[in-house]
């Protein structure tokens, strides 16, 4: 079996600059991570932010030995995030995450990683795509383990990815709910979205947590956490592995599963560790049990959320 | 423009022909298609009939196979594009890429269509179906403004299709999973949304909460009209206020601008609602089928009164104005 890559998946929510920058500097002292993507994948809006920014923090992750991929918009809209999309596409020397059609159409004579926004269900899109240069393919939230083993069996030369860790993208639109929520609107939204570490909590009447808004894309209020299907997922042939970035101690995190993925720790111990961790969670892995995503089977000997 | 009415069923597919489509869209009775409901769509039998009464009467018919295969099964969907192409449809309306690629190859006179559920939202994206795959049309999203889509227009070299009226997603279709989150099934993966099966109206003291899986969708007072739980059109509470976070229980209709969508260069216009019954189509139908005369003779789109057909009684133009965003 090949060494298992731990990625680092791009920041979702809108950090602001100093937070980030803290958050790349750490990930390029740490040895635990393999890949880290940059870029923003959700809102076009909040790019000027951290786009002065990108270079520095490439170049110094590069450095020191990760693998840097650059992520690009899930949803694309109108002529300037096309440009945009247009001009990221056309940079040299750089893997790039296509998030949308319109950059995997772009990316098709380089080397270039799928991103989980594509949606791959089957053995022929699945061929499709690998066998027009994706290096590496990170699946949909959304597919059981039946899929992915299927997929696992078609796969000739891409690596296959699987987010274990965080909050789920369920949904992208063109409206802004964080701005929504406060009586805003997206053209003039005050950046509201950045408010909230990891997104704005979303309840039902009663009161039960549900979903989690980040400006047009709509999270999961669980936390996805696969730890006690690793095995299963390593045998099957997924090689790639992704956390999504939260306000915890995300270092701490790629550990755990550093450790899980080298069968020094188990999935019982990297759960423990996680729920002593300073952010209420609670997680879930219906999606990969052909189940409702919120659910969660394996319990680990804790309580059901 | 062209008029594209919805059928579920063999009647509702006479009342479009009858009350004046230009072309009825359908499914096959299985998971090949984002109305994958009980008792609704075609066998083979009953679209090749479908089709031979609609060829009589000058109007095209559509099959959709537009969810995306599952992997090990594909071949139900492969089996669904063959027959379809059989039977002499005049567009085959797809979104996932291994099916573009297969019926490209395998049929490659068939008129493909890029289905809404491909999320098709941008130049490059329909210019990427169109040079792969050949697409003839894309049924934009319903994430675009009026304006953007008449700059699409300008730019790309197949025909557009928008959404005119009914039911309106308010995330990018085909790339939403809250279904599937509450419930286990998708509109990608099984070609349903919310599914009756997940759905439960509870009485609560002198209310009535709507609940779809493990979660209440909706709790209402009783001098309010109870709807159906589609997951981003309930009330739900964030920063401690209570409302209808995604969207209020709204439905499309561009009656009002119709000339607008006209002068924007789209080819035609899509009625959603494979699930109604005839005696709605025949009225929607009718009603677009009057105002797009009006139009053709150079008069302007009178408001009709379609509003008591709409969910929850109120409707929007949705993305196509800007400040809906």
């Amino acid at each position: 079996m090949t060494k298992s890559r731990l990625i680092m998946g791009p920041v979702l929510f809108h950090w602001d600059e100093n937070r980030k920058r803290d958050f790349y500097a750490q990930i390029a002292d740490e040895t635990d991570i393999d890949t880290v993507h940059v870029g923003e994948v959700v809102c076009a809006k909040r790019m000027p932010f951290f786009d002065k920014h990108l270079p520095d923090v490439i170049e110094r992750l590069q450095r020191a030995g990760k693998e840097v991929v650059l992520s690009t918009l899930a949803l694309v809209m109108n002529s300037r995030e096309s440009a945009l999309i247009n001009e990221i596409t056309q940079m040299p020397d750089l893997l790039i995450e296509a998030n949308d059609i319109s950059a995997a159409g772009l990316l098709a004579d380089r080397p270039h990683v799928i991103g989980p926004y594509i949606n791959i269900y089957n053995e022929s899109t699945f061929s499709y795509f690998e066998s027009r240069a994706a290096k590496r393919i990170s699946l949909p939230w959304e597919l059981p383990l039946s899929s992915i083993s299927q997929l696992c069996e078609t796969r000739k030369s891409a690596e296959i990815e699987v987010q274990v860790f965080g909050r789920m993208p369920l949904a992208i639109s063109a409206r802004c709910y964080s701005a929504r929520a406060q009586g805003l609107h997206k053209d003039g939204c005050r950046y509201v979205c950045g408010e909230q570490l990891d997104g704005m909590e979303v309840a039902t009447l009663d009161d039960a947590p549900f979903l989690a808004v980040n400006g047009l894309q709509t999270l999961s209020n669980h936390y996805v956490e696969l730890s006690d299907n690793i095995g299963e997922l390593q045998d099957a042939g997924v090689s790639a592995f992704r956390l999504s970035p939260h306000s915890l101690d995300m270092m701490e995190v790629a550990q755990l599963y550093r450790q899980l993925l080298d069968r020094k720790i188990d999935a019982g111990e990297l759960r423990r560790n996680l729920q002593e961790m300073p952010l209420q969670m609670a997680f879930s892995d219906g999606f990969l049990h052909g189940l409702p995503g919120a659910e969660l089977r394996s319990t680990l000997g804790q309580r059901a959320e | 423009m062209e008029l594209v009415c919805p059928a579920g069923t063999p009647a509702s597919l006479h009342a479009a022909v009858d009350a004046g489509a230009d072309v009825v869209y359908c499914g096959f009775r299985d998971a090949t298609n984002a109305r994958n409901f009980p008792g609704l769509n075609f066998s083979r039998d009953e679209l090749r009939n479908a089709v031979e009464h609609a060829h009589k009467h000058d109007v095209h018919v559509y099959l959709a196979c537009n969810t995306y295969p599952q992997a090990g099964i594909e071949h139900i969907w492969h089996a669904a594009i063959d027959d379809a192409v059989a039977i002499g449809v005049d567009a085959i309306i797809l979104a996932d890429i291994g099916l573009l690629r297969y019926a490209r190859d395998r049929h490659p006179d068939a008129r493909l269509h890029l289905s809404v559920q491909a999320s098709a939202s941008n130049e490059e994206a329909i210019k990427f179906y169109h040079r792969e795959f050949a697409v003839r049309r894309v049924v934009l999203p319903r994430v675009l403004s009026l304006e953007e889509i008449a700059y699409l227009n300008s730019r790309i070299p197949v025909e557009t299709e928008v959404f005119a009226f009914g039911g309106m997603c308010v995330m990018a279709e085909g790339r939403c999973s809250l279904s599937s989150y509450a419930t286990g099934e998708s509109p990608n993966m099984n070609g349903v949304c919310s599914p009756a099966a997940h759905v439960r109206y509870e009485e609560r003291d002198d209310m009535t909460v709507s609940r779809l899986g493990d979660f209440t969708i909706n709790i209402y007072d009783q001098d309010e009209k109870v709807g159906y739980p589609t997951l981003c059109k309930g009330r739900f509470r964030a920063m401690d206020k209570s409302g209808y976070l995604f969207e209020e229980p709204t439905s499309l209709d561009v009656t009002g601008m119709l000339p607008e969508l006209a002068k924007a260069g789209v080819a035609a216009l899509k009625i959603e609602g494979r699930q109604r019954g005839k005696a709605y189509i025949s009225q929607v139908v009718s009603a677009f089928r009057a105002s797009l005369d009006r139009i053709a003779e150079g008069k302007l789109a009178e408001q009709t009164s379609l509003n008591t057909l709409s969910e929850g009684q109120s409707d929007t133009t949705g993305a196509y104005r800007r400040g809906w965003q």
